[in-house]
Order: C-alpha cells, then sequence, then structure tokens
C-alpha cells in the first residue's frame, strides 16, 4: 500500500514514517507543508493519504481542504486525517466528502500502534473510522427522528461501528456474540431504512445517518 | 461628534414656528417643574416616587423636542446625550436615572428655560403679528432663534470637554476591567496547567523511572504495566493541555473564523440551531475571540436554561457594528444579572464599548443581542509569502 504522507512537525513525521513502514506501508511522499501535499496527490501511484488538518503556510486547516478536493477530484480516494482537536464540523465535512474511506482520529491515537494501523487499512480498504471523541460527542446530544427508533444497545453498536469497529471486534467489547452483533445491525439498518445492499455501504450510510450529514 | 445636517437650515416662518411650540412648551415646561418639586418633597411618603416615574420621562422628550429645533436651527446633530438604561428591575432603572448628571441639567434647565423660551418666543411672535415691526422681524428672528438654540444646547448637551471627560471615565473603568479579566484568566490558565498536565507529566515521569527500575529488577510484567500507566496518564495530559488550549482561542475560530466557529458551536447543541451568518471579511481578532466565547455563554444557558426546541444565531455586520444575535423559543425569564457568565461577557465587550442586551419575557422567546463596533478586514487568503 502506497501512502501520502503530510506532517509538518518533524519528529511526529519521523515516527510516522517509522510506524507505518514498520507494518508494511510504503511511503510514496512525506511532505510539510499544503504546496508539496497537492502536487504529492497528484501522484497516480498513490492509493491513500494520511494527513494533518494544520499545515504550513497558514497553520489551519488546509490539510482538511486537501482531503476534500483529492478526494473530489479522485471519487471515493482514501484519506486518513489527523488532528490536535476532533471537531464535529471537521467530521461532518469529512463524511459529506463521499461514502466511505475516510478517518478522522486524534493524534494521541497513533500511540496504539495497532489499533491506528488497523485504522489505516479499514480506510484504505473503503471503511469509516472515526475517534472515539467524536462518537461520543454524538452519543451524548439526544437525537430526534428515526435514531429515536434504536434502542440503546443498538446506539452503542452504531456507536462502535462509527468508530470503524468490526463485527468480531464489537462482539468482544460489549461481551456478546457475533451472532447477536449481526442481530443488532441488522435492526439497526431496518429502523434507518437502509435498503438491502452492499453490506460495507450499508454500515457508512448508518453512520451518515446518525451524524445527519 | 456632530456632524453637518444635511437638510436646510430653517426659514425665519418656520423659526417663528418654532417660537411659538416652544411658547407652548415653556408652560408645560413650568407645570413639570412643579411637579419635580412636588414629586421631590413627597418622595418621603413614597407617593412622590410615581410621580416622578412619569415626570422624569416626560422632561426627557421636552429637552429631547428642544435638542431636535435647536439641531435644525444650528445645523448640528445633537444627539440624546442620556445614559443608556440598564436591564433590570424598576430600581436598578432609577438609580441610573439618579446618577445620570443629565438628568439634573434638565432639572436646571427647566427652572430657566421658560423664562428665557417665553421672552424669546413673546419677542419673535408680537414682531410678526404687529405688521409695522415686520422689517424688525425679518432681520430679529434669526439671530434670536440662534441664542435660543445656543442656549438650549449649552443646557441639554454635554461640550466637548465633557464628553472627553466622560470617554476618559468609560476607558478608564473597561481597562480596570480587562486587566482584572486578564489576570483572573491568567490565574485560570497557571492553575489548569499546574494541576493538570504538569501534575500527569510528573507521574508519567514516575512511572517510567518505576519501568526502568523494573527491567534492572528483570521484572518484565511489573515493566509492562507500568508503562502501559504512562500511556495512560500520557493520554491525560494531552487531554488537559488540549483543554488548556481551547479555553484560550478554540483552534477552529483560528481555522474558520467566527462564523464557522459558530456553525460549529450549534452543531454541537443537543438542539437544532440555525446559523445565519453574514459576515464580509473577519473582525479584529480579539473581537472575534470576545464575541465567540459570548455566543458560547449564550449557548450554553439556552442549553442548560432555557428549555427551549429551537435556537438561532444571527451574524451581521452593518454600519460598522458587529451583531450577533442568541435567540430561543424557550421559557423566557433569563436574568443577565443572575450569573456570573453573562457579567463576564458584558465586561469582555464593554472593552471594544461593544454591548450585551437581553430580551427575556417570562414565558420567552429570549433574546441576547451582543453589538461591537468595529471594522472587517478582507476575507483572508494564502498569505503573499508563499510556501516555505
Amino acid at each position: 500500500m502506497r501512502l501520502v504522507l503530510a506532517e509538518d512537525h518533524a519528529l511526529l513525521r519521523a515516527g510516522l514514517i517509522q510506524l507505518l513502514e514498520g507494518n508494511g506501508f510504503t511511503i510514496l511522499h512525506a511532505v510539510d507543508n499544503e504546496a508539496s501535499l497537492s502536487a504529492a496527490l497528484l501522484d497516480p501511484l498513490a492509493e491513500a493519504a494520511v494527513l494533518d488538518v494544520r499545515l504550513p503556510p497558514s497553520q489551519t486547516d488546509e490539510g482538511l481542504r486537501a482531503a476534500i478536493a483529492v478526494r473530489a477530484a479522485r471519487p471515493g480516494f482514501p484519506v486518513m486525517v489527523l488532528s490536535q482537536y476532533v471537531e464535529q464540523l471537521y467530521a461532518r465535512e469529512l463524511l459529506a466528502s463521499g461514502v466511505g474511506a475516510v478517518g478522522y482520529l486524534l493524534k494521541d491515537r497513533v500511540s496504539d500502534v495497532a489499533e491506528f494501523v488497523d485504522g489505516v487499512r479499514r480506510v484504505a480498504a473503503g471503511g469509516t473510522v472515526l475517534d472515539p471523541e467524536v462518537v461520543a460527542t454524538v452519543m451524548a446530544r439526544q437525537r430526534e427522528e428515526p435514531l429515536e427508533r434504536l434502542t440503546p444497545r443498538e446506539r452503542e453498536v452504531l456507536g462502535l461501528m462509527a468508530e470503524g469497529r468490526s463485527n468480531a471486534a464489537i462482539a468482544g467489547l460489549l461481551h456478546v456474540t457475533d451472532k447477536a452483533v449481526a442481530k443488532h445491525i441488522n435492526s439497526i439498518f431496518t429502523k434507518l431504512d437502509l435498503p438491502i445492499g452492499e453490506d460495507d455501504h450499508r454500515r457508512v450510510r448508518a453512520v451518515l445517518a446518525w451524524l445527519r450529514v | 461628534m456632530s456632524t453637518t445636517s444635511t437638510t436646510a437650515p430653517p426659514g425665519r416662518l418656520l423659526l417663528t414656528g418654532y417660537a411659538v411650540a416652544q411658547f407652548f412648551l415653556s408652560i408645560l415646561m413650568i407645570v413639570l417643574f412643579v411637579l419635580w418639586v412636588v414629586g421631590g418633597v413627597l418622595v418621603v411618603v413614597w407617593v412622590g416616587i410615581g410621580i416622578l416615574a412619569a415626570v422624569v420621562p416626560a422632561t426627557r422628550w421636552v429637552a429631547n423636542l428642544h435638542r431636535s429645533m435647536a439641531a435644525r436651527t444650528l445645523g448640528t446633530e445633537l444627539p440624546p446625550p442620556y445614559r443608556p438604561l440598564p436591564p433590570g428591575g424598576f430600581f436598578v432603572k432609577a438609580r441610573t436615572v439618579l446618577a445620570d448628571p443629565m438628568t439634573w441639567r434638565d432639572l436646571g434647565w427647566l427652572l430657566v428655560a421658560p423664562v428665557v423660551g417665553i421672552t424669546v418666543s413673546l419677542i419673535v411672535i408680537v414682531l410678526l403679528l404687529a405688521i409695522v415691526t415686520g422689517f424688525i422681524w425679518w432681520f430679529a428672528t434669526p439671530p434670536l432663534m440662534q441664542a435660543r438654540a445656543v442656549f438650549d444646547r449649552w443646557f441639554l448637551c454635554y461640550s466637548r470637554t465633557e464628553r472627553l471627560e466622560q470617554r476618559v471615565q468609560v476607558l478608564t473603568e473597561t481597562r480596570a476591567d480587562l486587566v482584572d479579566h486578564s489576570a483572573a484568566e491568567l490565574r485560570r490558565l497557571e492553575r489548569d496547567l499546574h494541576d493538570g498536565a504538569q501534575a500527569r507529566l510528573v507521574a508519567l515521569s514516575m512511572s517510567l523511572g518505576m519501568a526502568d527500575a523494573a527491567f534492572d529488577s528483570e521484572d518484565p510484567e511489573q515493566a509492562r504495566r507500568l508503562i502501559k500507566d504512562a500511556r495512560s496518564t500520557t493520554a491525560g495530559a494531552i487531554g488537559d493541555l488540549r483543554s488548556v488550549v481551547r479555553g484560550i482561542h478554540p483552534p477552529v475560530l483560528a481555522d474558520r473564523g467566527l462564523a464557522g466557529a459558530v456553525a460549529a458551536l450549534a452543531i454541537d447543541m443537543a438542539i437544532p440551531v440555525t446559523v445565519d451568518a453574514r459576515l464580509p471579511g473577519r473582525p479584529p481578532a480579539p473581537v472575534e475571540s470576545a464575541v465567540y466565547f459570548g455566543v458560547a455563554e449564550c449557548l450554553a444557558n439556552v442549553g442548560k436554561h432555557s428549555g427551549a426546541r429551537n435556537g438561532w444565531i444571527t451574524l451581521a455586520h452593518e454600519d460598522d457594528v458587529l451583531r450577533a444575535v442568541v435567540g430561543d423559543d424557550g421559557r423566557g425569564g433569563a436574568d443577565p444579572g443572575a450569573g456570573t457568565g453573562m457579567l463576564g461577557v458584558m465586561r469582555r465587550l464593554a472593552a471594544f464599548d461593544g454591548t450585551l442586551s437581553v430580551s427575556s419575557p417570562a414565558g420567552g422567546p429570549t433574546i441576547v443581542t451582543l453589538e461591537v463596533p468595529c471594522v472587517l478586514s478582507s476575507p483572508k487568503t494564502t498569505p503573499s509569502s508563499g510556501p516555505a
């Protein structure tokens, strides 16, 4: 898997390169500013990107903008966005930039190496990975309409789906069987009026519905 | 701050009309003055308070009439110089009125103006009515009425020096508030860093030290456990630092400006909040920050106290005033004086000559308006320095 990496902090960039290369990824381009990032994303060999939200020159949200731009130019291009802060607004903008293949994580989640690498892999495979903090904020809200039909357990399952976990992982975390999880997920799809289709897309769309994108 | 009026100066007949009006107003003023005296004396037996509550607005009305006539005659603008009434009950308002020097100048004017007014007015009127003196009327009316206007202006409006003195007074007070506020903020930051991130980093260092020792004593299980602790302590420290940074300057405000940051606040609300932002540029950073925290405080109140089902925010910049309005359809009855939050916002805005006003009748809706005079800069584009 050939990646484009954008991170302006030299120490973190070196760490990320080491971490990703050590886990079987190839770093095609490692850049530290917006202009080189835009150039790197044009490389047809690139298969996915791992980006910091803040990049020089203006140190605001150019990483996010670049992610949205590349997904407009190359639909479905997998992008994992890392940030010092998670912002609902940014999560929504990323998710709205196409179905799936996006991740949005706090930078310090990198410290859980296995989990982080797994997240990048799932995004590259077309999945959605959201930081537990984003998920928790949405959870804390009392939402109305179709989501109100969900039972507390189903909400819990949906939250974990948003974080990007597989059925097996959800089963492990909730201490239930795989079959029970599959039953909950089917019931969520029914309640959210998601027609039967490709299973992975239904998962993403359930998450989108829940974030009201 | 008077500007030249664009309307033509009043003609002699209009000036005579003013003279007639002022003649009758003088009689009303005598009545008002008597009521002032009666009301003032009867305050001892409470009845006077009721009388004064009616006489003060009436006096202001008469004085404002004279101000506008003087403004037309002199061709300058004379804005009403009264202090704005604070939100709150009758006694809060009464105290402001009593403390306003203009109230007492009005009273002095009430005593003197009828004599001057009746004299000037009668001269002008009689000169016109007695046809023989029409010649004198033609020449004497403008200077007489201008003298009258100057007299009214002298009594009813602050001079330049007085206005500057008042401005200095206001600036001194808001500067003191701002300094207090900054000092308190710094203390809070120091405490947050000291009790939060700093303490956790010490704990982290201790865990790592013990892990180091555990390796020496060949207890890898213990070492692994300690490193795991160290990692969770690191996460806590990062979380603490994050919240400290958010308290200083929210990242989304830096990234997206006021409109984007307010939209982000609205998304985080439990109830639907619509945002209508029309800002053609960015306000100066300190104003942006003060208004952002003001809106955040209002939204927190909506979430905590209002019981509202819907909220809305508008942001606009008109006539060099940045205006943020936060409304909800909740139960109303919000009192800006009740908590420290709103007062803090008021102080912060006052440093920029900004104001916060609350309209919240029992039963709702509550509408909070934040206004700050400022100039917007053009929208931010990529700096010309280019990529490094």
